[in-house]
């Protein structure tokens, strides 16, 4: 049987700007803006639907297959 | 998703950028989104500003987004390396120091007041119909001049990578934003 994968927001944590463009268009309310200093995903909200990743003016954000 | 008051804030901004053509002395309101950033960063160690309340964000958000005037590239990676903002925040602080200095040689009477906004820092645009004297010290004047030349240049750098990358591509490299993060950062290394 093969494992269920998940797709998930992963955040480049080093060059994100915390301009806060994921969190405003997120459905799920799944990434916020830690400290003004970095996007965070909650892994257990995010669905990976790319709405984040599309918006991120700085595209530090990748949809990535993880095992769910 | 449900509409809030600072999702309007970008009216107040486009406003604020009329009225500089109007009249200059406005120019000084504009301090307000100068310093609320950074009091809620300060303060509150968010960067809040951005997140929410930033109207100029919101334009290039209205521009490129619903009117579809960007061409929704991923801007290059030189420009969102931390070398190149940080590098845009050093030439923008001292080209901000040099718009202090030329209204602190108007207030001790060294040099006239220049009736121009300067765009781009290179640009210098006739500006004397916004212009019809002050109550107070020319220098006043000279101050508005040079802020409003600080916000319309970096309006018409925020629009230039709106059309060529991402809509909010300028909260990338935007002065203010990095000015917050790194307090932020400070602030969130000393909890």
């Amino acid at each position: 049987m093969t494992a269920r994968k998940k797709r998930r927001a992963v955040v480049d944590e080093s060059a994100c700007v915390a301009c806060g463009c994921c969190a405003k268009v997120c459905p799920l309310s799944a990434i916020q803006i830690w400290h003004g200093i970095r996007a965070a995903v909650n892994a257990d909200r995010c669905v990976g639907c790319g709405r984040c990743a599309k918006e991120c003016p700085a595209s530090v954000i990748e949809i990535q297959e993880v095992q769910a | 998703m449900k509409k809030h008051w600072y999702d309007y804030l970008w009216i107040v901004e486009l406003t604020y950028l009329a009225l500089g053509f109007f009249n200059i002395l406005f120019a000084w309101l504009g301090l307000v989104f100068f310093f609320v950033p950074l009091i809620i960063s300060a303060v509150r160690g968010t960067k809040g500003y951005c997140n929410r309340y930033c109207g100029r964000g919101q334009i290039f958000g209205l521009l490129g987004g619903r009117f579809g005037l960007s061409r929704k590239k991923d801007i290059p990676s030189w420009m969102k390396s931390k070398w190149f903002r940080y590098g845009f925040l050093i030439f923008f602080f001292v080209m901000f120091f040099q718009m202090l200095w030329n209204t602190y040689l108007v207030f001790a009477g060294v040099r006239n007041l220049h009736q121009a906004v300067t765009l781009l820092w290179t640009f210098r645009l006739p500006w004397h119909w916004a212009y019809h004297g002050t109550l107070f010290h020319p220098g006043v004047a000279q101050f508005a001049f040079g802020f409003y030349s600080v916000m319309l240049t970096s309006a018409v750098l925020g629009l230039l990578t709106m059309v060529l990358f991402k809509p909010r591509s300028w909260c990338v490299y935007c002065p203010m934003g990095t000015m917050t993060q790194l307090i932020c950062k400070a602030k969130s290394g000393k909890e």
